[in-house]
């Protein structure tokens, strides 16, 4: 009994990471069309970025948030000077993208070292709960609740906003949103910078528990792939639920069936592709 | 000399050049690379048939590789024969594309790219972590190489010559294939799918074919890999190998027969020199990437083709306008 909850708490904290990570996957990929395959190397950047900013006695937060801005500037200078110049061209910005995922690896490889890092997470969240007997790790919980919070401002911002209709009219017909004076080309850099953010933000916050290694980025990549086709391209919604959905089959499969537990991973999405291609919450096909 | 013709001639001279090369070469090593550079020319062929006739974009081919190296080498460990065990890889690899096939042709474009990634990572995934199968992260060693017709394959020279055989093989199929009403046929599903669909075209089913035959081509490749290596690890089934044989592919040439080839060739000898010095192979196989997206979209066989056009109209063009008098 206590393993099945100590693995449930895992795996809604492993799908509020998800979530950090997918968002601005779904952000990419579903809204603006652009296939990044480089988002892995944005969530590991950021990663080894924030664990070298801890290693120099950083505050915790101030770190992600530093991370999260670093990786806005260079997502903006990505989609700027390379991906625009190839718009609608998406085998090309595969890749372009794919490319400089190597060249990420391979630097990281070469500044980072091979071996994983794994920093201690903020002070004031260490330690664990005890609830009924059961010990729940602190730091677990607030990934949840961070992703929660992350989850309702980005709905509240593509639904609610000026901005967020904006980038949706920018979406859905570019040359008619720029007659009426949307800057499209702008807001478009500004959501790429977002969604890379948001990666890296995720890699800071995820370091503590998952740890930054080589191949980080490779194993993140599919799993924000799986996310979003599971829950539909450009939903918020479906990127939550996806996010969890996946974070319970990663624990609960590596501990059931360690062997094939990146076979089950990915059963839920051949289901869906199968059944729904649009998405548990998808409008369009992918 | 007519377009033909110089075609003709350059084929004749490729030929001899590929036959004779072990005994000019001489040196194990270079013949050794050569094998390598056909058995990924055979992969890239293979890959081509979809990314260039097809407009369908895989970045799942290194499982459909690895699957054809691994039931090489389980079978082999098993104890059967090599026959047997190459018949199997073969089917094993077929049934596996028809599963690929069924899934990723749900989308089309970016879509059926995404799939093919992901199912490209789940055999990964399972190459990996399921040891008890795999022998995960070791890998599994092949001690022996076939030897067909009483010829054993365990040296270098013959190997080449067994690998140059397939490749040409390999090669004339891929040939007739685009020649073929089907390869026209699936080129048609490539530029205008609604209309093959109106004009009474399965598109489905020409794209479903185009699969298999290309899995069996990269089943043959994995095969002729695990040979040629005598060793398979989960690494072969990385997303690393099918982007390095896209890259083959897309430098190459999509939609040309020449272009996977000389693709090949770039990619393994770069590949090889490379290691020779610096221990980056990934960092210079991501920055081939980016520059040849910037600067060559087209890839390198057409793309050097339209510099050297553009060179030689130059060096033509004074004498042209000359003749031709008030031209603007």
């Amino acid at each position: 009994m206590t393993l099945w909850i100590t693995l449930a708490v895992n795996s809604i904290a492993m799908g509020g990471l998800l979530f950090l990570l997918s968002a601005g996957f779904s952000l990419i990929f579903g809204l603006m069309r652009i296939p990044n395959l480089m988002h892995g190397s944005f969530f590991m950047l950021g990663a080894y970025f924030g664990v070298s900013m801890l290693a120099h006695e950083v505050n915790f937060w101030v770190a992600a948030l530093a991370s999260g801005l670093a990786m806005a500037v260079i997502g903006a200078v990505i989609e700027r000077f390379l991906l625009r110049r190839l718009a609608g061209q998406e085998l090309a910005q595969v890749l372009l993208t794919l490319g400089l995922s190597f060249i990420v690896a391979d630097l990281c490889l070469m500044i980072w070292t091979g071996d994983p890092w794994q920093p201690s997470p903020p002070p004031d969240l260490r330690g664990a709960l005890r609830f009924g007997g059961l010990f729940f790790p602190i730091y677990r919980l607030a990934i949840v609740v961070i992703a929660v919070v992350v989850a309702i401002a980005l709905w509240l911002l593509v639904d609610w906003t000026r901005l967020g209709a904006m980038i949706r009219a920018g979406v859905d017909d570019a040359p008619i949103a720029r007659v009426v004076g949307i800057p499209v080309s702008r807001l478009f850099t500004l959501v790429f910078a977002l969604g890379a953010a948001l990666a890296a933000f995720g890699g800071v916050i995820g370091a503590p528990y998952l740890s930054v290694y080589p191949g980080l980025d490779g194993e993140m990549l599919p799993l924000a792939l799986i996310v979003v086709i599971l829950g539909g391209t450009g939903s918020m919604l479906g990127a939550l639920l996806g996010s969890f959905i996946i974070g319970f089959l990663y624990n609960f499969g590596q501990a059931m069936f360690p062997d094939l537990a990146y076979v089950i991973l990915f059963l839920p999405m051949l289901l869906v592709l199968v059944l729904r291609p649009q998405g548990l919450f998808g409008k369009g096909t992918v | 000399m007519s377009a033909a013709a110089t075609r003709g001639a350059f084929l004749v001279v490729a030929l001899a050049i590929l036959a004779t090369l072990p005994a000019w070469v001489g040196n194990t090593y270079y013949i050794n690379i050569a094998s390598q550079i056909l058995l990924f020319a055979v992969f890239a062929l293979a890959l081509n048939v979809l990314v260039g006739y097809g407009g369908l974009v895989s970045l799942g081919h290194a499982g459909l590789f690895a699957v054809g190296g691994y039931t090489t080498a389980l079978m082999l460990q098993a104890g059967q024969g090599h026959l047997a065990a190459d018949l199997a890889a073969v089917a094993v690899t077929l049934a596996m594309s028809a599963v690929f096939a069924v899934l990723a042709l749900r989308a089309t474009g970016i879509g059926f790219l995404m799939i093919t990634l992901a199912l490209g990572q789940i055999l990964w995934g399972i190459a990996y972590r399921w040891a008890n199968l795999t022998n995960g992260d070791n890998g599994i060693n092949v001690t022996t190489r076939p030897a067909p017709f009483g010829i054993t394959l365990a040296t270098a020279t013959p190997f080449y010559y067994a690998t140059l055989a397939v490749f040409l093989v390999a090669l004339a199929s891929m040939a007739l294939l685009v020649r073929s009403p089907f390869g026209a046929s699936l080129c048609g599903t490539r530029d205008q799918p609604r209309r093959m669909t109106a004009l009474g075209y399965n598109v489905w089913l020409i794209r479903f074919l185009a699969f298999l035959f290309s899995g069996f081509w990269s089943g043959v490749a994995g095969i002729l890999f695990v040979y040629y290596n005598q060793f398979i690890s989960p690494q072969v089934a990385a997303l690393q190998t099918s982007a390095e044989v896209l890259l083959m592919v897309i430098s190459g040439g999509t939609a040309t027969l020449a272009g996977p080839v000389v693709g090949a060739a770039i990619v393994v000898i770069t590949k090889n020199v490379v290691s020779a010095y610096i221990v980056r192979w990934n960092l210079v196989l991501g920055l081939v990437f980016v520059v040849i997206i910037t600067f060559m979209p087209e890839g390198l066989v057409p793309g050097s083709a339209r510099l050297w056009r553009w060179t030689w109209r130059r060096r033509a063009a004074p004498v042209k306008t000359a003749t031709a008098g008030e031209r603007p």
